[in-house]
């Protein structure tokens, strides 16, 4: 039973915050930021119902809505319906999933500069989805075996940077050396196979959501809605371990049981995306930042609040990389350049602060 | 001054220190004879099968109307001088990087240097339509010189002058930049993803004698250079405040080092394309065997290094004989276990 809990007497009220409890799970809201995310879930949808009416065949703004629900014409619903939502939800999701995941990571190892990749998901997933790809292997199977290499990959690395427990510096070390392993045998079948078989594997590599289908949208939706509650649920673990170790461990916190499930939890979330759509850089990186400037430091409203603005940004980017650049580009290399003046931004506030 | 003579380099008793100076010396002659070994034997092995006598002729009593001594004078010496060449090259800016960064885990890479060198290579082949390493070289150069001074420039605005925070930021916006130009134009065009696949693996194979002629005086220059830095980067090492204190102008030394650098590795990539690896584990080992002073340190990685890549470069040869796995691939797959053992030392994690 979920009860909105506003009562002023409750022991645990904090002004500006709702309650929302569920059995005996109770999570913290701060109105603030819930605002700012209803905010950017209206921008979404304006955003969602824009990318639809482009393309090769322009649809009016009202039309696209009334094809999504279902009332319009035949062909106007063929082309929003089964080309073109696909592809708009799967950019959603797939930025809401790199958001979730980059903010568990920074907290995690307590560096803002991090993102899931540090522990080999993207190259693992990678390889073996070159692998499949210059074998000819059947392309419905390809989203099971990159995440199976992600996994795979990441398990690895946390197996490695297991001693006495894992400390986050071992873990990023370790993943930069595991995953410079991988790209070397990437590297070794990009260049023993002739190119028209290596071509589509380096396409792949550069990130893209050309081609997304239902399927891809249930599999995505499967596990946002596992891990985002999951996530939501450990924030109050993950701020206890931002206080260093010794502090958590004096809260009482299971230290290495805590860190090994964000760590799966981010790592499924960051494996699935990269999955359907091959590594996409700097959702991961950027979007928790811009969330904790926005919404402040790092609790359940603001893991909402970075969900939601990695879909607006993941799915802005791909809007662009698909109508409004000369040629029509995979979203990776969008994203990569908008990271570039983000980062001149944060190199800006890092002058003003020194 | 005593009181400041902490380092373990200068408490060492005079006496004793003379004899560890001749060790060292004698150590530097057999890792020298050691190297040349090895660059023998990489005349000597390789996808084509010969006889010592041929690689032996072939330099000393050379018969043109030979096949075998026609292969190891025009394949095998120029890719054996331009790998013992990059090999140095790439220990000594390794050494000296970490050195001043005082960061055991640190890269040229975050100054620019490979992400640039592949942009001038693709735009060259993509515009200019060049097919063949050798014809890359100068644009991997101007890549790599010019992402790095863009680094430095956006680094170094603001309060407070060039940080290592800073610089890795800038070193981002750099890269991530020309990685989105890179990656735009492969996908623009199949030739180009083609022929810039093969140099962004890393090789030292396929180019004649000449390209190490052109970048030698920055990559040998370079080199011999860094190897007068020992006294200073044994300075830098003890942490900047100590080495201000002992009135040494940190921010020079770094910017001068750093530039050395981007000189050195700028021009390796050029001849050869990305090798990792090799910068970042000789230093270690080193420095593991004959101790922290740079002095030695510096001139063992110069030669250690161009032992290691040459022998990777064998390595490739024979692993896939009668085809070859570039040297790139090598020193990943063989640097990768000793990176994550490094990690796993205490030390450097904590």
């Amino acid at each position: 039973m979920a009860t909105f809990d506003l009562a002023t007497a409750s022991p645990h009220h904090k002004p500006g915050h709702v309650t929302l409890r569920i059995g005996v799970v109770e999570a913290r809201f701060n109105v603030r930021v819930l605002m700012m995310a209803f905010a950017v879930l209206a921008l979404l949808a304006v955003l969602a119902v824009f990318a639809m009416t482009r393309g090769s065949y322009r649809i009016p703004f009202v039309d696209v809505v009334k094809a999504v629900f279902g009332t319009g014409g035949d062909d106007q619903m063929f082309i929003v319906r089964t080309l073109r939502l696909p592809r708009v939800i799967c950019a959603m999701l797939i930025g809401a999933c790199l958001a979730v995941a980059g903010a568990i990571f920074q907290g995690l190892v307590r560096n803002p500069l991090v993102s899931p990749d540090i522990i080999g998901i993207d190259t693992g997933a990678t390889i073996m989805a070159v692998f499949w790809i210059v074998f000819g292997l059947s392309a419905s199977w390809l989203p099971f075996a990159a995440f199976l290499g992600a996994v795979l990959t990441a398990a690895i690395v946390y197996a490695l940077s297991w001693r006495q427990g894992i400390s986050p510096n071992r873990l990023i070390l370790v993943g930069i050396g595991v995953s410079a392993a991988i790209s070397a045998g990437t590297t070794y079948i990009t260049v023993k196979f002739p190119i028209e078989q290596v071509r589509p594997a380096i396409v792949w590599t550069m990130g893209s959501i050309y081609g997304s289908n239902w399927g891809d949208v249930k599999l995505l939706l499967g596990f946002l809605a596992i891990c985002l509650p999951l996530s939501v649920v450990l924030m109050w673990y993950l701020r206890a371990l931002q206080l260093g170790d010794d502090v958590a461990r004096g809260l009482g916190l299971p230290l290495e049981r805590t860190r090994l499930g964000l760590i799966v939890v981010g790592c499924a979330l960051a494996a699935v995306s990269v999955s359907v759509a091959g590594p996409i850089g700097f959702v991961a990186l950027m979007v928790p930042h811009m969330a904790r400037m926005l919404g402040g430091a790092l609790s359940a409203s603001v893991m909402i609040l970075t969900a939601l603005m990695g879909s607006l940004f993941l799915l802005a980017a791909d809007t662009v990389a698909q109508h409004f650049l000369p040629v029509s580009l995979p979203v990776g290399v969008v994203t990569a350049a908008v990271g570039a003046p983000y980062f001149l931004f944060l190199l800006y506030r890092s002058n003003v602060r020194m | 001054m005593a009181a400041i003579d902490t380092s373990p380099v200068l408490l060492e008793v005079p006496g004793r220190r003379r004899w560890i100076n001749s060790a060292r010396a004698v150590g530097l002659v057999g890792c020298v004879i050691a190297t040349a070994i090895i660059a023998l034997l990489s005349l000597r092995y390789g996808s084509l099968e010969l006889k010592t006598s041929d690689a032996w002729n072939a330099i000393f009593h050379y018969d043109s109307s030979s096949y075998e001594q026609t292969v190891v004078r025009s394949l095998r010496v120029p890719r054996t001088v331009i790998a013992l060449g990059v090999g140095a090259a790439l220990a000594v800016a390794g050494t000296i990087m970490q050195a001043v960064t005082r960061n055991p885990l640190a890269d040229p890479s975050i100054l620019g240097v490979s992400s640039g060198a592949s942009f001038g290579v693709v735009s060259a082949v993509f515009f200019l339509g060049l097919t063949a390493p050798y014809q890359f070289v100068w644009f991997a150069f101007g890549g790599a010189l010019i992402a790095s001074f863009l680094v430095f420039v956006i680094g170094s605005t603001g309060r407070g002058g060039v940080t290592p925070v800073k610089l890795a930021l800038a070193g981002v916006v750099i890269s991530s930049l020309l990685s989105a130009w890179t990656s735009a134009l492969l996908l623009l065009d199949e030739n180009t993803m083609d022929i810039v696949r093969f140099w962004s693996a890393g090789s030292v194979a396929g180019r004649p004698l000449s390209v190490f002629w052109w970048v030698s005086p920055f990559l040998l220059g370079g080199a011999v250079l860094g190897l007068l830095l020992g006294h200073q980067l044994n300075v830098m090492s003890m942490g900047e405040e100590t080495a201000r204190s002992l009135g040494m102008n940190t921010g020079r030394t770094r910017i001068i080092s750093s530039a050395l650098v981007v000189l050195i590795t700028g021009a390796a990539v050029s001849a050869a394309g990305p090798i990792g690896f090799i910068g970042l584990a000789t230093p270690h080992i080193v420095r593991s065997i004959i101790g922290p002073d740079y002095r030695w340190v510096l001139p063992y990685s110069l030669v250690v290094g161009s032992a290691f890549l040459t022998a990777s470069d064998i390595l490739g040869r024979v692993l896939a004989r009668p085809g070859e796995i570039q040297v790139g691939i090598v020193t990943a797959v063989f640097g990768a276990p000793f990176l994550i053992y490094l990690a796993r030392q205490r030390t450097v994690a904590s």
